[in-house]
């Protein structure tokens, strides 16, 4: 589904950030993405999802066979790409339905399908929100402002219930949530796994991984995935910090 | 510059009688026009006028004509239902460039207490109030185009809500301009007098039709709120892209009342709206909320002016703009605390949004105060759409051009939610999501 090769990639004008990520995911599985801070993973997310302020400097990535970095945000999304942001965006004056139902009809058309009306769209919400636990009021308000931390991660996975990715990239939700919000965020997570989507976590901690099980562990170090192995990776990881492998891994890269 | 056509045109006016009126408005007349030809338009180096030049509009020579026969312009009600907006049962006057149609007038009889009658017809049957009234609250010692207006007004309405009378149904004048309109100037004068405790909503409405272009609206509008009086006031302006405008609100406010106003400004070349309140009795209070949306090589300004006159009178004040390709606006708002008007509270804001780097916005928020005792505050913005929540919207798979529209008609919708009659709020949301599909959009 997807496969990144040698991709490097810096934020502005600075020097690159990413040095080198190969990585292939398939199709019903999850990877996690763990590495401290400043290791690239964030910018990882951001270049895949088409961050304007990233600039890709090398290697290539394909999302079901397209060229990823040939598209823009909305072309990446319309082909099922979703990106739950760190520090999701606060929009006053619109609407979360009216937000979320303009995304979900852009993404259909694209599709070659009709777009859903405003009561139709109603029913698909009702059963999401359940799923977040959040409430219908939360329609009417404007996007992100005035939510909580964890409102705001919530309603991130309210979106990717409703728009249905094919791969999800989750850049750091577990940040900042206290545990019952990061219980909720990965049983939505969760319940939202099909043999045909994938998932990547990109976390800095071993914790949202008790909730969603990876199938795979990838640590970034300076910009190069550094080590990969199953879940037990990153337990060790939990127990050992991550200072064992930096140095080796600049040695091995 | 005194565009001595003007002058002449006067004189053959005066000549004629002047328009026909009451015995007074002739030498009235004759003070704005004197007064006119001492101001002069004004230039650039007049502080009220710094940012606007109105030079196509003093070299435009806009012949003033007003006892010539109406020229034959024929509307149905269907050519002016896209401006007719809200309830039939309306109270509404409809102007043909500059003249009173009946045909195309009508909705609900107004109830006791309360009459809506055309300028020309009110001349001869309500003289005696419009003596009272006319001419002074709008301040032509000051303003060049409001002594213009006086000396040339020819038509418009005069609204009267009797004390105590609360008046639901809102009363909408309609201005229409027609290609017939080119080279013409429309000196349209309105004066509302609102009794003590009454209440009354009324809405200008500044439309062109079938490509008119070329033409010149001076509006001028009188209010005189008694005590305890709640005056709604809206302007839409939505004139065409190549016509000219000025327009006027003045008010003047008894104790205790509250002026409303919402000015909305999307048309003309060139165009000027002035909302200027005298806060005279203590207590009293004006709420003015602006939005003006523009684009090509509109040049639209705004000035307001706050004249706190008595102890704790309070004024608010949003002003937010959206300005695209190579548009400029001005905003002006000027708040004047006199020594007596202790426990003046005041806020003010002005917030604009650039969509181009051609765009110019020159905001000058203009605090004077003369009193120890008051809370005023004020602040300004110019920005550009958030990058970031463009990138949001996107990754959500919303295209660039529709992102982009959401976050603008979101900068705006916020001061369109202030309006409290919610077929104007429709009205407003709607010409707003349409400025955005339209023009704005596509630049």
């Amino acid at each position: 589904m997807l496969d990144i090769r040698d991709l490097q990639a810096k934020v502005g004008g600075g020097n690159d950030i990413l040095k080198g990520i190969n990585l292939a995911v398939k199709a019903g599985e999850i990877h996690a993405v763990m590495g401290p801070n400043g290791s690239g993973k964030s910018t990882l997310a951001q270049v895949l999802a088409g961050n304007p302020a990233y600039e890709v400097t090398g290697g290539s990535a394909t999302f079901d066979g397209r060229d990823l970095f040939g598209m823009q945000p909305e072309e990446r999304a319309q082909a099922g790409l979703f990106m739950a942001f760190q520090y999701p965006v606060e929009i006053p004056g619109v609407s979360n339905a009216y937000f979320l139902r303009s995304a979900y009809n852009e993404i259909r058309k694209a599709h070659g399908e009709e777009e859903v009306d405003p009561l139709e769209f109603l029913d698909i919400m009702e059963r999401n929100l359940a799923l977040v636990d959040m409430d219908q009021s939360m329609l009417q308000r404007s996007v992100n402002a005035g939510f909580s931390g964890g409102e705001k991660k919530r309603n991130e996975i309210l979106q990717m219930a409703v728009l249905r990715p094919r791969l999800a990239i989750l850049d750091e939700t577990d940040s900042g949530l206290d545990i019952d919000a990061l219980r909720i965020v990965a049983e939505g997570v969760n319940k939202l796994r099909r043999p045909d989507n994938a998932t990547i976590v990109v976390t800095h901690y071993q914790r949202l991984l008790n909730h969603i099980v990876p199938d795979f562990v990838h640590v970034l170090s300076a910009g190069r995935i550094v080590k990969s192995g199953g879940k037990e990776l990153a337990l060790e990881l939990e127990e050992k910090g991550y200072d064992w492998l930096e140095t080796p891994a600049e040695a091995v890269a | 510059m005194t565009a001595p056509v003007l002058l002449r045109d006067f004189e053959t006016f005066a000549a004629n009688g002047g328009g026909s009126g009451p015995s007074w408005l002739l030498p009235l007349r004759r003070q704005a026009i004197d007064r006119f030809a001492a101001l002069g338009f004004p230039t650039p180096k007049n502080e009220d006028w710094h940012f606007t030049s109105v030079v196509p509009i003093a070299e435009g020579s806009f012949r003033a004509v007003p006892d010539a026969p109406a020229r034959s312009v024929r509307l149905g009600r269907a050519d002016v239902e896209a401006f007719t907006f809200g309830r039939p049962d309306w109270i509404r006057l409809v102007f043909v460039n500059g003249r009173f149609d009946a045909s195309l007038s009508g909705g609900a009889t107004p109830p006791t207490g309360v009459t809506v009658t055309d300028l020309a017809t009110a001349w001869h049957e309500q003289p005696d109030v419009l003596e009272r009234y006319v001419g002074t609250v709008a301040d032509f010692q000051r303003t060049a185009f409001t002594a213009l207006n006086t000396a040339f007004m020819h038509d418009g309405a005069a609204i009267q809500i009797a004390p105590n009378v609360e008046l639901e149904t809102p009363v909408h004048l309609v201005f229409v301009s027609t290609p017939e309109a080119a080279g013409t100037a429309s000196h349209v004068r309105t004066l509302v007098v609102a009794g003590h405790q009454s209440k009354a909503t009324v809405i200008e409405s500044y439309v062109s039709l079938g490509g008119a272009k070329g033409y010149f609206t001076n509006a001028v509008t009188e209010a005189v709120l008694g005590d305890g009086a709640t005056l709604t006031h809206v302007k839409l302006q939505t004139e065409s892209e190549q016509a000219f405008h000025v327009g006027t609100l003045q008010a003047h406010q008894g104790r205790d009342s509250h002026l409303v106003s919402f000015s909305y400004a999307a048309g003309g070349e060139l165009a000027r709206t002035n909302v200027y309140t005298r806060l005279a009795g203590e207590g009293c209070g004006a709420t003015l909320h602006g939005l003006y949306l523009l684009d090509g090589q509109q040049h639209v300004d705004q000035q307001t002016r706050i004249e706190h006159a008595s102890p704790n009178t309070f004024s608010r004040e949003v002003y937010k703009g959206v300005l695209d390709g190579s548009s400029h606006g001005v905003f002006n708002g000027q708040v004047y605390v006199r020594p007596e008007a202790q426990k003046t509270d005041g806020k003010q804001e002005n917030n604009n949004l650039l969509l181009s780097a051609q765009a110019r916005v020159d905001t000058k928020p203009q605090l004077e105060i003369f009193a120890d005792d008051v809370k005023c505050t004020h602040g300004a913005t110019v920005g550009r759409l958030d990058e970031l929540a463009l990138f949001y919207m996107k990754s959500r798979g919303i295209g660039a051009e529709q992102a982009r529209k959401l976050l603008t008609y979101a900068f705006a919708a916020g001061v369109i939610e202030a309006v409290g009659v919610p077929e104007v709020r429709a009205e407003l949301e709607a010409l707003t999501l349409r400025r955005f599909t339209g023009a704005l959009a596509g630049s």
